[in-house]
């Protein structure tokens, strides 16, 4: 009880707080004369703002940055030690290698499935194609530790004679014949990464569906009646006019699943902890910053990461570029 | 031509009548598709449907066999129970987790939306010196992964003594989401019609006056996606809760679904009943505010 | 109520290679009409928002009155304004839309409600005043737009193209309404528009304006009868001018076979040949076969009159002509007829300055 009216307090302290902060500065400068007012107000809007990103992000960055070439209480400075360490580190390499698998399979498949969906279910009837939506999209509503939970119950296996199995995968393989396999451990052909991957593309792919299906129906109908004019089967329509189409959605997804796929640690955290070959690069960090409490090591996973993902950021901001030139 | 606030002009979850002739659009054999679509909706229902039935069911019965052997005998009573949930609310401690996850996830949903609409709007509707870049500071930072700022926080905080307290998590999540928040809204805020805020000029509104009295109302559908996304994303975090504000006494659900399922890894029954109730307030937040919460998603990135 | 007055006021927008209006002087009286005419991007909007606030003034001064308003926000410089897509508050009642600027000055409540009465019933609006904008058709949304410029009581109306969004049955008598109201108010008002009929039916006086520089001030029909230049010629009138070139004889100028008079001192004005423009109904078909031969290749046949297109080629001529013929005279396509200009109503312009030389 006492917890949720500090919640309440927190609530009404915190936002009036802020709307106090934005109606005083403003009545300040409202003060001043015609000229100043209107240079200093936009700073007064975006202040709040630009303050939280420099404090949160912005210099954290930065510190990171330094940390990273210090040991692990940054007491003093060991240059490139700690990338040195991460490079002869197996476990580091495997998770590099992990990654990369990650990032190319996941969004492809989760565009994949979304994009099935929406053109399949874009062909029902109304209430249909809703509730077929609303059962891929719900997921999203899920966290990767429920998520987590949720597929344990697939994944499961018992191995004592006699035991049932009461994971569903478990169930169905043996049923048909098969030995009890360990599928969180095997391996080989890297099975269990990609078994931990299905549950990120089970969270996934309702994301990618939304996006792809806005872009489908927003396809001019025009368009389309042209194209079967012009003598185009169903399929030839879909590659050649729609698919071209939605081209830029579909990019869209995949870079914004790549990129959660890249900063995804909970799923592995929780359900294999990173053993048997299926560790990430930012399940690495978390157990380099909890678990043996070295900072630099921390810090240089983190700049690792960053650098993957400067490639994306330089894209994204030539897309948004040329959305505003557009605009 | 109209000066109605622009809204995707379809609904991407389908439905409401509003199909025109699209029957006919492919004309592919139907039953395909609908074998098709009701199998990969099975795919998606069976594991959650597998949670959903086991967390109703007896310690004994979860670990002894599948939870599909139920559907041989559902309307057998006695065999349904509220135990699990029982024991993990009071036992585990999911009940005070769940309170802590409020007490977390509000004020971390409100107060950064607030900040990112103000900026937002200047963004949209001022000049002044390096908006421009600002603001391709913002696009960029839309990309970094946020485990950049755990260690340097971390230190901040324990300097403050923050580490632990709602605060930190607060104001954590806030800076972490303000990227995304301006970017949202400052999309949304440009798809406005410029002559509106003119007009609230030339009619002598403030720009204080413009924001609150025209910008915001103008712009509930954004600002209710991005509370619903920031809302799931916090809700649903282990990490930032994890380095921030840990285990014991201010823990949030997934901090206890995860002891759960790393202390009691054997007590399946607990885990399903613990994770259905981490589950329970997201979907349905999710399940009511579904339309906004998709028109929010695709306003925010399919344009351009 | 008020004059507005222009002093060499400039705006460059920034990043530009030049200026979108140079620096225009304008003068416009009190309670006039004045429209702001020319082809897109001649720099007519701007030169309304620069009058509005919306747009910086880069140099130069922008009078309202006696007062120099160049550096005054919009809010303080008691105008109103009428916008292209209307620009409603979609959120608003309509009622809360007109009485939103009163509200912003801060006049009571009371007063508010009783200027808004006022205005929605010169309007028709009165039965709309709970309805939000969503609500209402195009004229409707028109007229909320009018209304909220007028419960301002304003000291100048600015209106910027506020008929492109209708049909055009709507856009013909809308027209008429709002320069009934204008009228009626005495409202200075600064009209901008693209459509050159709109400009010649509603302004006292009409601005041509092209490349961000005014051509030539003036009412409707001096514009039409006496264009100062070759672009104010050919933009003002439908269908637009026919403009002849030819040899330069005495007294006179040679097209082809024909002989057109033109005074000896007009043409002695002139620093490298004329061009001799001629309005459609200023030609007349010549009888015999005095005149230049055309081709009729379309007649437009209006009930009034007719319009018949056609192309010659002889030299110095356009190639197509149009001329307003009389109606139902069964000129037939492929003919060729004769036409010859009314000598009086000719309009001279130099060829290399394309300024007015009689």
């Amino acid at each position: 009880m006492i917890k949720l009216i500090n919640a309440a307090l927190a609530i009404v302290a915190g936002v009036g707080g802020m709307l106090a902060l934005f109606w005083i500065l403003n009545a300040i400068v409202e003060r001043l004369p015609g000229r100043w007012e209107e240079r200093l107000k936009p700073y007064v809007f975006i202040g709040p703002a630009v303050a939280l990103v420099g404090l949160f992000l912005v210099y954290p960055a930065v510190q990171t940055v330094i940390y990273s070439f210090a040991d692990k209480n940054s007491q003093k400075w060991v240059g490139f030690e700690n990338y040195k360490a991460l490079w002869n580190d197996d476990n580091f390499r495997s998770a590099l290698l992990n990654n990369l698998l990650w990032i190319l399979v996941v969004p492809a498949v989760s565009v994949v499935i979304g994009l099935l969906i929406a053109v399949l279910a874009d062909r029902l009837r109304p209430t249909s194609e809703k509730v077929a939506k609303s059962v891929i999209f719900m997921p999203m509503a899920i966290s990767f530790v429920g998520a987590s939970t949720i597929w344990r119950f697939v994944y499961d296996t018992r191995f004592a004679e006699g035991d049932e199995q009461i994971g569903l995968l478990s169930a169905i393989t043996t049923g048909l014949g098969f030995d009890p396999v360990s599928w969180l451990r095997l391996d080989a052909w890297n099975v269990n990464d990609f078994l931990l991957m299905a549950i990120m593309i089970w969270l996934q792919a309702g994301f990618a569906m939304v996006l792809l299906s806005a872009a489908v129906k927003g396809v001019p109908e025009d368009t389309l009646e042209a194209a079967r004019i012009d003598g185009a089967n169903e399929l030839q329509i879909f590659f050649r006019v729609v698919v071209p189409q939605i081209w830029p959605t579909v990019i869209v997804v995949f870079t914004t699943v790549l990129i959660l796929v890249m900063k995804v640690f909970d799923i592995v955290y929780v359900m294999t902890g990173g053993n048997a070959d299926t560790d990430v690069v930012a399940n690495i960090f978390v157990e380099e910053l909890i678990e043996f409490g070295d900072d630099g090591r921390a810090a240089a996973v983190v700049v690792v990461l960053m650098i993957a993902v400067i490639p994306v950021m330089i894209y994204q901001v030539r897309r948004f570029r040329m959305q505003e030139a557009g605009r | 031509m109209t000066q109605a606030a622009p809204t995707v002009d379809v609904d991407p979850m389908g439905g409401e009548g509003q199909k025109p002739p699209r029957a006919q659009r492919f004309t592919l054999g139907s039953v395909v598709v609908r074998a098709t679509v009701a199998l990969l909706c099975l795919l998606w229902l069976v594991p959650t449907i597998g949670l959903l039935v086991s967390s109703f069911r007896s310690e004994e019965a979860v670990k002894e066999d599948g939870w599909w052997t139920v559907f041989a005998s559902p309307l057998e009573f006695s065999q349904w129970t509220l135990d699990s949930y029982d024991s993990v609310i009071f036992d585990q401690g999911m009940g005070s987790a769940f309170l802590n996850s409020i007490v977390v996830t509000v004020p971390a949903t409100i107060i950064p939306i607030m900040i990112a609409a103000f900026a937002a709007y200047a963004f949209t509707f001022m000049r002044f010196p390096g908006r421009d870049l600002l603001f391709i500071l913002v696009v960029g930072l839309l990309v970094v992964p946020l485990q950049v700022a755990f260690v340097p926080l971390l230190r901040l905080f324990s300097q403050y003594e923050l580490n632990g307290t709602f605060l930190a998590v607060w104001l954590a999540h806030a800076g972490f989401g303000m990227p995304l928040a301006i970017y949202i809204l400052r999309n949304y805020m440009a798809s406005l019609p410029h002559e509106i805020i003119e007009s609230a000029a030339v009619d002598g509104a403030s720009h204080f006056r413009t924001f609150w009295s025209l910008v915001v109302p103008m712009s509930v559908p954004a600002l209710a996606a991005y509370a619903i996304f920031q809302f799931l994303w916090v809700w649903n975090d282990l990490l930032v809760a994890l380095l921030f504000l840990g285990a014991g006494e201010n823990e949030v659900v997934t901090i206890n679904l995860r002891d759960l399922i790393g202390d009691l890894g054997q007590e399946w029954h607990l885990l399903t009943a613990g994770a259905f109730i981490s589950m329970v307030l997201p979907l349905a937040v999710f399940f009511a505010l579904q339309r906004y919460f998709v028109r929010g998603l695709t306003a925010g990135s399919v344009k351009g | 109520m008020a004059t507005v007055r222009f002093e060499k006021a400039q705006r460059w927008y920034p990043g530009a290679d030049t200026p979108a209006v140079p620096g225009i002087d304008l003068e416009i009286e009190d309670g006039e009409f004045m429209v702001l005419v020319g082809p897109s991007g001649c720099g007519k909007s701007t030169t309304l928002r620069m009058l509005a606030g919306l747009e910086e003034v880069n140099s130069g001064n922008v009078y309202i009155g006696d007062r120099d308003v160049t550096k005054l926000s919009p809010k303080d410089r008691d105008i109103a304004m009428v916008f292209q897509n209307y620009a409603l508050y979609p959120h608003m009642t309509v009622a809360d839309n007109m009485a939103f600027a009163l509200k912003m000055a801060k006049v009571p409540s009371e007063e508010r409600k009783v200027r808004v009465r006022e205005a929605a019933g010169i309007l028709g609006l009165t039965d709309y005043l709970d309805r939000k904008p969503k609500a209402l058709s195009g004229g409707q949304r028109q007229r909320v737009a009018m209304g909220r410029a007028i419960v301002r009581q304003p000291q100048v109306f600015l209106m910027d193209e506020p008929l492109s969004n209708l049909d055009a049955k709507m856009r013909v008598a809308t027209r008429t309404d709002i320069a009934k109201l204008q009228a009626d108010l005495g409202i200075t008002t600064v009209y901008v528009t693209h459509d050159q009929i709109e400009a010649m039916t509603m302004g006292d006086r009409v601005a041509v304006m092209n490349f961000g520089e005014l051509q030539q001030v003036d009412t409707p029909l001096s514009l039409y009868d006496r264009p100062n230049n070759r672009f104010v010629a050919g933009f003002i009138g439908s269908p637009a001018m026919n403009f002849l070139e030819g040899e330069m004889t005495d007294g006179g100028l040679r097209i082809g076979d024909y002989d057109l008079p033109v005074p000896r001192d007009v043409l002695q004005k002139a620093t490298d040949g004329v061009v001799v423009g001629v309005r459609p109904e200023h030609f007349e078909i010549a009888s015999d076969n005095n005149g230049i031969p055309i081709e009729v290749t379309l007649v437009e046949e209006l009930g009034a009159d007719a319009y018949i297109y056609g192309t010659t080629d002889v030299q110095g001529t356009p190639g197509h002509l149009v001329v307003r013929g009389l109606a139902r005279r069964d000129v037939a396509k492929g003919s060729t007829v004769y036409v010859s200009a009314d000598a009086e109503r000719i309009h001279v312009f130099d060829k290399a300055t394309e300024k007015r030389l009689n």
